[in-house]
């Protein structure tokens, strides 16, 4: 294991009561994944076998086990933003960036699923970092890319 | 003389625009050399106007709505000058019918002013339960909770008072409050909006229920996909341990309780409580055998209360107003109010705190005005992913928890969730089945493999409708799911299949049953 940032996340949450999915969050947001030479040592700070923590770690959709994309970006495909088109925004976000939806990894977008950003009066939505933007047709997801891409 | 001016700082109206339309206006202030101060407010849950801005003029709060900032040219000259002149001028807030014929309890405070502001909270009648609460005996406390009548909002409507008399009577060196914000349904956004906008009133609820049951110890289970109701809540909690309103000694009294945020991972099946538990500690999500009750042996096998968000905030409200004033609202056994979430393609959505009783009808119509999209509605579903699709048939349904069970539907957590004619129900069913397939915990194999069968069958039905076998197979693989699923979640994902079918046979290539 290389990188001592992993250490930090590893002794910030060790000692507390179910530590492991705030452990792996902070890795994941240290480095943009969770490495798979990081489990070794997360198994035995917690005193858990190393199939117990890739369990986990392979539970949840949220967690990553390769690098990600530059950018990543999640489109609601949720049943609320379904009744606004959500199919055909993601038609078209799949068509105009060249990556299927859930089926990238490394390179320049990730386009991901989500189920349920907690707009639902106002979809599409989508979610780019930490900002979520509503009512999202065609153009506007063209404006979101470019936006993203200037900013980067 | 200082502008104040509240706008939104809530994820749909930020998702709206709202951000955007502060800086215009700081822009425009600092050009004319005005002084302002925005307050961020929550928002009311009026979302289809948002983004709002609202004021006080001539001793009224007044609206301004649907305020993009790339129409807010000379907009602050005109709120200085005269806001009623401007073209989405509301009125007075509190009188547009949308908002006065609501029975608001719980989102009473929602969109008044800066929700982490503490002074703000006791200004509004904040923390009047929590006094309350440590002014009485924890039994007393309980029975309060028992005599409102509130039962839990988190889907299953369960009596709160029944399970923290289990949690009161247990013996044990520890137990724990656990608030479930997983709020995973597609069409609810109501936990998010109390987080958002009246943080403060979920930590109190969480405060009376550790000193009613004897817990010293608090954990929010947050979904990951709400930061913005994580930074709400961490800022609240700071603000609260500061003013001694959680933490030792809370409200100077003799009891301890303090809370922490805890973020999901992108798992639906962890809204589901005892799979919440195993999350919380720091497992897979996998849903216990019950029992044990996690009210006997939960978090870290301690006795535990887990309910809803808005469950422990209408304790606040219970415990502020007697059990009495809270049980006079609602119908039935469903008493208090009922939080629905207008969602989907609706014209006027977002969240309205109605009594229990009213028709679907009404409220997706007179209050959420038909579809956004201005085509006939053709179908409902309510109560989440779980939840059946209603036809037009059905509209005129009360909500309440027992008329929902007896037509084979449920209210759930009060998700209403609108389809315009465009619909195609087939690819609805089988989104239902898909969804079991990516969110099942793997424990029983109906669920884990009906589900995945679910998907082909549909797909064969759709093909071929002809294939009556095909027909028949859906229906046993939704008998199977139903009888041999642990959890909801295998149970109920055949009712939206099943409805769909039932309601909508066109869709699947089918002729109508004859009824
Ligand atoms: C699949 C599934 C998902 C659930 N998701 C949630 C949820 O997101 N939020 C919630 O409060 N309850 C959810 N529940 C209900 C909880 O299991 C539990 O009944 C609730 O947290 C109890 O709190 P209450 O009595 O205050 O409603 C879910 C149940 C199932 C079966
Ligand atoms: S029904 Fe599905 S989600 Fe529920 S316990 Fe069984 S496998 Fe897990």
């Amino acid at each position: 294991m290389n990188d001592i940032r992993i250490e930090e996340c590893i002794s910030r949450y060790r000692d507390v009561p179910g530590g492991l999915l705030p452990m792996l969050h902070s890795i994941q947001h240290a480095l943009g994944y969770v490495p798979a030479d990081a489990v070794p040592a997360i198994a035995t700070a917690i005193n858990r076998s190393r199939a117990e923590v890739h369990g986990v770690l392979s539970f949840y959709h949220d967690f990553r086990e390769t690098p990600p994309a530059r950018h990543t970006v999640q489109i609601c495909v949720s049943e609320a933003c379904q009744a606004n088109g959500a199919d055909a925004l993601k038609a078209h976000a799949e068509a105009s960036l060249g990556v299927a939806v859930g089926h990238s990894s490394g390179g320049d977008v990730a386009l991901e699923p989500v189920y349920c950003l907690g707009n639902c009066a106002c979809g599409p939505s989508v979610r780019i970092g930490d900002a979520v933007h509503a009512r999202v047709d065609a153009d506007q997801f063209d404006a979101l890319m470019a936006a993203m891409r200037q900013e980067a | 003389m200082t502008l104040s001016l509240y706008i939104s700082g809530d994820t749909t109206a930020r998702a709206l625009g709202a951000d955007a339309l502060v800086a215009v206006l700081e822009v425009q202030a600092a050009a004319a050399d005005v002084p302002l101060n925005i307050i961020r407010s929550g928002s009311r849950g009026a979302f289809w106007l948002e983004p709002m801005l609202e004021m006080d003029w001539q001793g009224k709060r007044i609206g301004i709505g649907e305020l993009m900032a790339s129409d807010a040219e000379g907009l602050l000259a005109t709120l200085l000058d005269n806001p009623e002149s401007h073209p989405n001028y509301l009125g007075e807030v509190a009188e547009l019918p949308w908002f006065a014929n609501q029975h608001r309890l719980t989102f009473a405070r929602a969109g008044e002013g800066d929700p982490i502001d503490l002074n703000t909270y006791r200004a509004l009648g904040g923390l009047q339960g929590l006094e309350r609460a440590l002014s009485l005996t924890p039994d007393a406390v309980v029975e309060e909770i028992t005599d409102s009548g509130l039962r839990g909002r988190g889907g299953a409507a369960f009596p709160a008072g029944i399970k923290w008399r289990t949690v009161l009577g247990a013996e044990a060196d520890q137990k724990y409050i656990v608030c479930n914000a997983d709020e995973g349904d597609s069409g609810t956004f109501a936990d998010r909006l109390l987080m958002e906008s009246d943080p403060f009133q979920l930590l109190e609820g969480m405060a009376i229920a550790g000193i009613a049951v004897g817990a010293t110890q608090g954990y929010i289970y947050l979904r990951s996909e709400y930061p913005r109701a994580q930074l709400m809540l961490n800022e609240a909690i700071d603000a609260a341990r500061l003013a001694g309103v959680l933490g030792e000694r809370v409200l100077g009294s003799d009891k301890s309780f303090d809370i922490e945020v805890r973020l999901g991972a992108g798992a639906y099946i962890c809204g589901e409580e005892t799979a919440l538990l195993d999350s919380l500690e720091g497992k897979r999500g996998m849903v216990r055998a019950k029992p044990p009750l996690p009210a006997l042996e939960g978090l870290f096998g301690k006795p535990t209360v887990v309910n809803n968000v808005l469950t422990l905030a209408a304790a606040s409200t219970v415990l502020a107003e007697g059990a009495a004033a809270y049980q006079a609202h609602g119908t039935g056994r469903s008493r208090g109010t009922l939080t629905v979430q207008l969602a989907g393609n609706i014209a006027r959505g977002g969240l309205i705190e109605v009594p229990y009783g009213i028709s679907l009808r009404e409220i997706v119509f007179d209050w959420g005005g038909g579809t956004r999209s201005g085509r006939p509605v053709r179908a409902i579903q309510v109560g989440g992913p779980l939840g059946a699709y209603l036809p037009e048939a059905q509209w005129d349904l009360p909500l309440d928890y027992e008329a929902f069970a007896q037509a084979g539907a449920m209210l759930g957590h009060g998700g209403v969730v609108v389809f315009d004619d465009t619909i195609d129900m087939a690819a609805q069913a089988r989104f239902a089945m898909a969804f079991c397939v990516a969110e099942s915990c793997g424990k029983c194999t109906p669920c884990r493999m009906g589900s995945i069968r679910g998907v082909e069958v549909i797909d064969k039905l759709v093909a071929n409708p002809a294939d009556t076998a095909q027909k028949i197979l859906l229906e046993d693989l939704c008998d199977t799911m139903e009888h041999g699923s642990l959890c909801a979640m295998g149970g109920l994902t055949p009712s939206p299949v099943r409805s769909a079918l039932r309601y909508f046979p066109e869709d699947f290539g089918l002729a109508a049953e004859a009824s």
